[in-house]
């Protein structure tokens, strides 16, 4: 009596596997034919983007509509990558979405929720070669293009010129001890004995100090050539991380959490940079763009930022990451989709007023040189870190890039003294991260 | 004989056909109960039971949300108990906070319940006062306990300031974040307050009247007159704070995205756990795994352990609350 129910869950278990299993279809190859002129289109696209940058990315697109009228364009904001992905899952993608992470390129790439773009480059013979490696390295998953690069971001140093006159600092620092001597110097406390100014917050987290920014000017690697992740084996990650645990100590752990409790939200015009709070931070290019519209009498520099003291020849490196763009899994228009891809991506006119209008750096070395860029003269740092050759992205990988929180929650363990033992502590990260990408393969 | 024969003949007929007519009024009878009761079991089988095959299912799968799974048999099983550290940290967080939660709730409504059946004067505006919390949306609710607990400009620091004693840094230090989130959820116990309020107004004050002749103190009052009296709801409360505890999840993600300071939008991988992922829970990581590292089959694995514990403790607790009476008819 006992078993007949038992059966009947295992045979309906059973069942719901093989329904399971067999749920959805393959992903889509091929080219989509572009739509001809007579044929009237209404393209959905989804983005991140809000308010001042949605307006922008739709004047660009409106040049698009104006050349194709056959073409409308329905451009949706605030669509983030969960939802981009529950759309795919639901049947009801939109026909081009652009994504601000690149973290989930892998899994984009590798699980054909972005379809393949290489049948697209290859019919209409699209050169490749004017975007950096770095960039077309966060586009693409193991050999397969499943987006295009729309914008890049690129990170340098920040540094508030007027506090670097006040402390006698005449140019910004290309060394982390030059750094972390002008972040001493440009330091000052309340009476209470609270931080009032800090030359630099080295807080893991905190803006822009994330992993992925950091490391490269550490010249520090995340995998061997097999593909295994490989912290401890790579000196920079100990400087680095040994670094940020010293200035730390330097401010006292319980000060620096306090000061960075009450810095305003990194978007907002309470920024602590721009609100003077802070003398020297890590950022993206971007940032021109909202000191312009948020703080436009802030007097400040722009430099590549410093390196490890042991590989100056590393000066100019920059993290690079961007918006990327792709055509979902079961778009209805995927012909004209690929046509507005093209054009956001691989013409020079779109991209260069994309950059003026969202203040991000173009992702071709064409438009880079375009005289029809206007951006602030900070600008131009970010464009020669870019066009350098000594750009860095963090590798892809197909679970959203899961080895970032492992790294992440190690560094702010050992920068706040919770971790001890830094080499057993990123030999037990490199096995949480082999182990992670373990699963599910 | 034969006039038995003939005479039980007619009488085996009728008996038959009696029979007949009772199977028919029972089978009637059980048709009604299941028509009256097919909505519910279409809601069960469809919301509840399919669901939850369905999850089993996907257990023994490797599934990222878009492809057809595949099947993995017992291995998202083995790595939940051999190659998952957070998988740990997390249970341990959950556990933590279920009993602080079940505690501070049930104790702190108990306290606050207490308190309120004496007062006498403005009964209605102090009890709205004490349940109105419990309304609070539970981001709203978080970022409020952010704002207050924050260790620069928090009001609660600056407070204790005044009195020479440095607060903690609250949200921001792993040993302070739980308790943080523990002092919101008793914050919030406005329900449990109105139920335990509702039942000590229950207790005969002739009791307490015939208890205070005899000589019993407050003490032995409480203790022998008012626990007995509202164990049952006390029971339901600890019941309906440990599943509470165990699906803690809205509060520590906004908590911890808040006071990360970071602008990643709130349940972001990267601030999931801030600080140090002392505030991440079990559904926490298992809504990580699923969403954010496209492992559904993963994550089906971890719901199906949550349910079983759940269902340990639902059962436990259910027998312990017909053994001391709630639910039975008296």
């Amino acid at each position: 009596m006992k078993k007949a129910p038992m059966a009947v869950v295992l045979g309906l278990a059973t069942v719901l596997s093989v329904s399971a299993c067999t749920g959805t279809g393959s992903p889509t190859s091929g080219a989509a034919a572009p739509v001809s002129s007579n044929e009237k289109v209404t393209l959905t696209v989804w983005s991140n983007f809000a308010d001042r940058e949605l307006a922008g990315l739709g004047t660009t697109m409106a040049a698009f509509h104006k050349a194709h009228p056959n073409i409308t364009i329905k451009n949706v904001g605030s669509q983030d990558d969960d939802k981009i992905t529950q759309s795919i899952r639901g049947g009801t993608p939109p026909d081009v979405a652009i994504s601000f992470t690149t973290d989930n390129i892998g899994q984009f790439c590798s699980s054909g929720s972005f379809q393949n773009l290489a049948p697209y480059l290859s019919r209409d013979k699209v050169d490749l070669s004017t975007i950096p490696k770095a960039t077309k390295d966060y586009s693409s998953f193991k050999g397969t293009r499943c987006a295009m690069p729309l914008l890049a971001d690129v990170d340098g140093l920040y540094y508030n010129k007027a506090m670097f006159d006040k402390a006698g600092i005449s140019s910004p620092p290309k060394t982390i001890s030059e750094l972390t001597a002008d972040a001493k110097k440009l330091t000052t406390y309340n009476a209470d004995g609270t931080i009032k100014v800090a030359g630099f917050v080295p807080t893991p987290g905190f803006y822009e100090n994330t992993v992925q920014a950091l490391s490269p000017e550490f010249g520090a690697k995340w995998q061997n050539s097999a593909g295994k992740s490989s912290l401890a084996a790579s000196p920079g990650w100990s400087e680095m991380l040994s670094w940020q645990k010293s200035l730390t100590d330097y401010y006292g752990q319980a000060k620096l959490t306090k000061f960075t409790s009450q810095a305003g939200q990194e978007y907002s015009p309470d920024n602590a940079f721009q609100a003077g709070k802070i003398a020297m931070i890590i950022d993206g290019e971007y940032r021109t763009a909202f000191i312009k519209a948020q703080a436009p009498n802030l007097d400040y520099g722009t430099a590549p930022f410093p390196v490890t003291d042991s590989h100056p020849e590393l000066y100019g490196t920059a993290y690079t990451t961007g918006t990327i763009v792709g055509i979902p899994k079961g778009a209805k228009n995927a012909g004209a989709a690929w046509e507005l891809i093209k054009y956001l991506t691989t013409d020079t006119k779109p991209l260069v007023s994309l950059a003026n209008l969202l203040g991000n750096v173009p992702t071709s070395t064409v438009a880079l040189t375009s005289p029809d860029l206007k951006l602030p003269k900070q600008f131009s740092t970010f464009l020669g870190l870019f066009a350098g050759g000594k750009l860095q992205s963090n590798p892809a990988s197909s679970n959203g890039g899961a080895y970032i929180k492992i790294v992440e929650d190690f560094n702010l363990k050992y920068v706040t003294g919770r971790s001890s033992d830094l080499t057993s502590g990123l030999k037990s990260v490199d096995q949480q991260i082999d182990n992670t990408n373990s699963l599910g393969n | 004989m034969t006039v038995t024969v003939k005479t039980a003949a007619p009488r085996s007929s009728a008996s038959s056909r009696s029979d007949a007519g009772r199977r028919r009024t029972r089978r009637r009878r059980r048709l009604t109960v299941l028509a009256f009761m097919s909505p519910w079991v279409v809601g069960l089988g469809l919301f509840f039971g399919y669901p939850l095959l369905a999850t089993v299912s996907y257990s023994l799968t490797n599934f990222d949300l878009i492809n057809s799974p595949t099947w993995a048999g017992f291995s998202n099983y083995v790595y939940m108990f051999s190659k998952d550290p957070l998988m740990w940290v997390s249970i341990e967080n959950t556990a933590w906070l279920t009993v602080a939660v079940t505690i501070g709730r049930v104790g702190f409504g108990l306290l606050a319940a207490l308190v309120l059946v004496k007062v006498k004067r403005g009964a209605g505006t102090f009890r709205t006062i004490f349940y109105l919390p419990a309304l609070a949306p539970p981001v709203a609710a978080a970022l409020s306990f952010v704002f207050i607990l924050n260790p620069g400009t928090g009001p609660l620091n600056q407070v204790l300031a005044l009195v020479g004693i440095q607060g903690p840094l609250w949200f921001n230090d792993p040993a302070f974040a739980k308790p943080s989130l523990t002092v919101m959820a008793m914050w919030t116990s406005g329900t449990i307050i109105v139920i335990l309020l509702a039942s000590l107004l229950d207790v005969p004050a002739d009791l307490y009247e015939a208890a205070s002749l005899d000589g019993a103190g407050a003490w032995n009052q409480f203790r022998h007159i008012t626990l007995p009296s509202v164990a049952p709801v006390l029971t339901f409360a600890v019941v309906n704070s440990i599943i509470v505890g165990l699906q803690y999840f809205t509060e520590a993600v906004v908590a911890g995205s808040v006071a990360s300071g970071s602008s990643n939008p709130a349940g972001s991988s990267l601030t999931l756990g801030y600080p140090d992922n002392s505030t991440l829970t079990f559904p926490m990581w298992l809504y990580e795994q699923a969403f954010h590292q496209f492992h559904m089959g993963y994550a089906s694995a971890m719901a199906t352990v949550l349910f079983v514990v759940s269902a340990v403790f639902t059962i436990v607790l259910v027998r312990r609350m017909r053994a001391t009476g709630v639910g039975e008819e008296e």
